[in-house]
């Protein structure tokens, strides 16, 4: 039985998330206590600020066969190590555009405030992020690379 | 593949009651965790955190001899220390245990597919079993602490929090700009609501100050350079040349007198003039008077020959006080904690052109206003119009001066206005029997014990005149000061005389204040308040360990909530010095020193300082007591020459690996 396959064979998209510690990965821990559903196929990851995102982590999702990654933070304003967030926006809008240039979909790579407090935000996003990745199809790079 | 692990890892899932196992098939989960690489011990519990659940996960570490555990339970956030304190306690090292977050993350979140929810729990607890493999095992770290205490700023905020740490046994360094303590609190007049004799009582704190054995004032001083962290400051404090001789000054005041300059007295706001040499504040029983270097002649003359250059202050004093030779001072203390009780200084009207702010004489700002109400203060205590002396018979208050106008001024309410205003009209109102006290006014913010009657009994008993709108503009028409203004109940347009013109001008943090944060690595917000941590749960820490907040520095407030705020930093310190020494997290970064190439990247990078460059080998370190192990220098670096502790690039590309593995994660 695989997770991806057992209800239909087809495409069931995989997020890597990268959550801050004191906002986004609070946020989901609350989507959980509030019992919002939302699809399977996020894998959350760990970390204390949205501004310890290495990009090599994003490219070695994405080469690995996820098909988004998302990266978590606090609003601007509200990181707790003051603009850990803002140096994590300036990475990320950076790998975009080296996405693009490399021929990639740049939005398979998200950056989303999202506070402890916003649980059903949390919901939201990953429903939304699993809606417009079935309609990107899947990751092609995983395919392509033979990994 | 991976080489085998050589560790013996133990797996342990909680089905919290139905909370996962409702949703996770929790016996299929231990068996595929059981086939696990390392994994030689895995079960499930009905509630792992229970006390036999705990004593499982204890007994199994000791009968198999585990060097790594996960528990997959719930987030780590509410029982990793639980666990990780039980895995101490029969001695296996807490940081080789770590959660598997299969409940918030997985269990009640997919509470509809029990066989894609087991598959994803399964895929968690191998992900957290890859990183607790190469996790290393760690203590806390030792902190050494200083328990002394350095004060920046000897307003009333200063003062209160230096009395409250020094009473408590602990040695205080006060570090004050001017040459006294007491701040703008010396200023005021009498203080709402009970017209209390502020001058007194601060008088009485400051004699506290002076003479208390544990206290040591540096006036005329400043913060030259800061170094060091939480429990292990060096403060450099530069003390201005103390021209004039303490123990020889008998305050004859000669030397005011002979003085050439003239100057408007910045203490009385203008309403007086001083010379370069002069008492700062003439109430104050410290009456040693100050020369100020940039204001004197004596040095602002560099073609003149020693000999013509003014020097009648130190020929008018007959006791040989004076010496113009005199230098710097810089001083060195050694502290555990800071205070950062800076204060405020009034927006200057200047900025106010349409309200004739510094240009007309008879606007003046609330601060001069509070300075004719003092009687030792430049006018005995009597309101008088500043141009000619008359008594004013009709004063208008204006409020909100550039205050809530987020347009042009402040956008902030400098909140203690509205309570002084209703002050000073009422004080004018016992002077000037005849006269009309008009205030003009957004909305009356009176929002603590007893202020809403103090205003009350202004406005139904003492006929005050509050007119609610915003002034556009005060003008001279005539040889008259004239008013526009508009009541905004009524609807009408005013236009009216007055005689005088009070500005209660926004507080704005005291000038230098930029610098000093930059210093103490402390966050300003838009406006140079000094920012707290967290407005509610921390409001007098500022982001910098052992640097606290106290007082209008932090944001605007009156007296009460100034020494609230100024007793609650001594508290805190005092619970930070109840202890021997500090500890703190180890999982923090670290550096590779065959890697690094000395580049500073991570030192340009990190929000604390915490990053520091050995000049010697050219190698970037990291200050363990300061590091809060964001991470940000760990992605910044670009030669990968960093690390978190027990989270490293090696651990996140495994688990990235176990996470994106869509094909091999069959169950
Ligand atoms: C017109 C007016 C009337 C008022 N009337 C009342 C009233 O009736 N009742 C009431 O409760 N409140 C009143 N207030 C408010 C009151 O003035 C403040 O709440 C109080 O003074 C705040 O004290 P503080 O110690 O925070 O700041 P401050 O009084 O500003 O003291 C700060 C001190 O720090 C020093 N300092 C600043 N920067 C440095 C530096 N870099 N290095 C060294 N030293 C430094 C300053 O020289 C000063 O001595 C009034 C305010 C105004 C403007
Ligand atoms: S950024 Fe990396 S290489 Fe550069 S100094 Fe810091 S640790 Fe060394
Ligand atoms: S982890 Fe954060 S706090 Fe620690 S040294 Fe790096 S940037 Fe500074
Ligand atoms: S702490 Fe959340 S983004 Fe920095």
């Amino acid at each position: 039985m695989s997770e991806n396959t057992q209800e239909n064979s087809g495409f069931e998209p995989r997020i890597v998330g990268f959550l801050c510690h004191w906002c986004t990965y609070t946020g989901a821990d609350l989507a959980g206590t509030t019992r919002q559903q939302y699809p399977a196929g996020i894998r959350i990851i760990h970390l204390m600020c949205s501004g310890a995102i290495d990009v090599v982590y994003v490219l070695k999702a994405l080469l690995d066969g996820a098909d988004g990654v998302l990266i978590g933070g606090c609003h601007p304003g509200d990181c707790h190590y003051q603009t850990g967030n803002l140096k994590a926006r300036r990475r990320i809008a950076l790998l975009r555009k080296v996405l693009q240039t490399l021929g990639l979909d740049q939005d398979r790579v998200w950056l989303r405030w999202i506070s402890a407090s916003e649980g059903r935000l949390f919901a939201e996003t990953i429903r939304e992020y699993d809606a417009d990745l079935r309609e990107q199809g899947e990751n092609p790079l995983a395919a392509e690379w033979d990994l | 593949m991976d080489k085998k692990c050589d560790k013996k890892l133990g797996v342990f899932v909680c089905w919290c009651g139905s909370n996962i196992a409702g949703s996770v098939d929790v016996d299929k989960a231990v068996e595929e965790a059981g086939k696990l690489d390392g994994v030689v011990h895995a079960e499930n519990y009905m509630y792992m955190c229970s006390d036999p659940g705990q004593q499982k996960v204890k007994d199994t570490i000791v009968e198999k001899g585990l060097d790594g555990v996960v528990v997959a339970c719930c987030s780590p956030r509410m029982h990793e220390n639980t666990f990780r304190k039980a895995a101490g306690s029969v001695g296996l090292n807490s940081y080789l245990l770590e959660i598997a977050n299969i409940r918030e993350h997985c269990s009640w979140v997919h509470q509809n597919n029990k066989p894609v929810a087991t598959a994803k729990a399964v895929n968690i607890i191998k992900a957290t079993l890859d990183k607790v493999k190469e996790n290393l095992p760690l203590e806390t770290l030792t902190i050494e602490l200083t328990k002394r205490v350095c004060v920046v700023g000897g307003g009333i905020a200063g003062i209160m929090s230096a009395l409250d740490l020094a009473d408590a046994g602990y040695e205080v360094v006060i570090v004050e700009k001017e040459p006294v303590i007491g701040g703008h609190t010396a200023q005021v007049s009498s203080s709402f609501p009970y017209f209390q004799n502020i001058s007194k009582l601060l008088g009485e704190k400051v004699k506290a100050v002076l003479e208390h054995p544990n206290i040591k004032v540096y006036v005329n001083s400043e913060v030259e350079v800061l170094d060091g962290y939480v429990g292990n400051f060096n403060v450099t404090i530069k003390t201005r040349p103390a021209f004039v001789d303490s123990a020889k000054c008998t305050s004859c005041g000669e030397c005011l007198a002979a003085c050439p300059v003239s100057l408007p007295d910045e203490f009385n706001r203008g309403l007086s003039r001083r010379g370069a040499i002069f008492i700062y504040n003439a109430s104050a029983e410290a009456r040693i008077p100050v020369l100020r270097q940039e204001d004197c002649r004596h040095f602002a003359d560099f073609e003149q020959s020693q000999e013509e250059k003014c020097r009648a202050c130190v020929q008018s004093c007959s006791e040989n006080a004076i010496d113009l030779g005199a230098l710097p001072g810089r001083s060195e203390e050694f502290v555990g904690a800071i205070v950062m009780a800076t204060g405020y200084d009034l927006y200057s009207p200047a900025n106010l052109p349409e309200y004739g702010g510094g240009t007309i004489p008879d606007v003046v700002d609330a601060l001069a206003f509070e300075r004719m109400l003092d009687p030792n203060g430049p006018t005995g205590g009597k309101v008088l119009c500043h141009s000619d002396g008359r008594i004013p018979k009709s004063v208008m208050f204006i409020q909100c001066a550039g205050s809530r106008d987020p347009e042009r001024h402040k956008a902030y309410c400098s909140r203690a206005c509205c309570m002084y205003t209703a002050k000073q009209a009422r004080l004018y109102k016992r002077q000037v029997e005849d006269g009309t006290a008009f205030i003009s006014y957004m909305d009356i913010r009176s929002d603590s014990r007893d202020f809403e009657e103090f205003v009350q009994v202004g406005m139904e008993q003492e006929n005050l005149v509050y007119i609610r709108g915003r002034v556009a503009k005060v003008f001279e028409e005539n040889g008259r000061l004239k008013v526009f203004t508009a009541d905004t109940l009524t609807g009408r347009q005013i236009t009216m005389d007055a005689d005088l013109v009070v500005l209660a001008m926004a507080m704005e943090p005291k000038a230098g204040v930029r610098e000093l944060a930059k210093k103490m690595n402390v966050t300003i917000d838009g406006d140079a308040f000094l920012s707290e941590t967290h407005i509610k749960l921390y409001p007098v820490e500022s982001s910098t360990k052992g640097v606290y907040l106290a007082g209008c520095g932090q944001a605007p407030k009156d007296i009460t909530d100034t020494v609230s705020q100024a007793l609650a930093t001594a508290g805190k310190i005092q619970t930070m010095f109840s202890n021997e020494t500090l500890i703190a997290d180890p999982l923090i970064a670290e550096v590779k020193d065959d890697v690094c190439s000395g580049c500073g990247v991570c030192i340009e990078i990190c929000p604390y300082g915490a990053r520091v460059m050995n000049d010697f080998v050219r190698i970037s370190e990291v200050n363990q007591a300061v590091c809060q192990g964001c991470g940000a220098c760990i992605a910044a670096c670009p030669n990968k020459a960093c690390e978190l502790i027990n989270s490293t690039s090696r651990q996140f590309l495994r688990v990235i690996g176990d996470f994106t593995s869509k094909v091999k994660a069959v169950v």
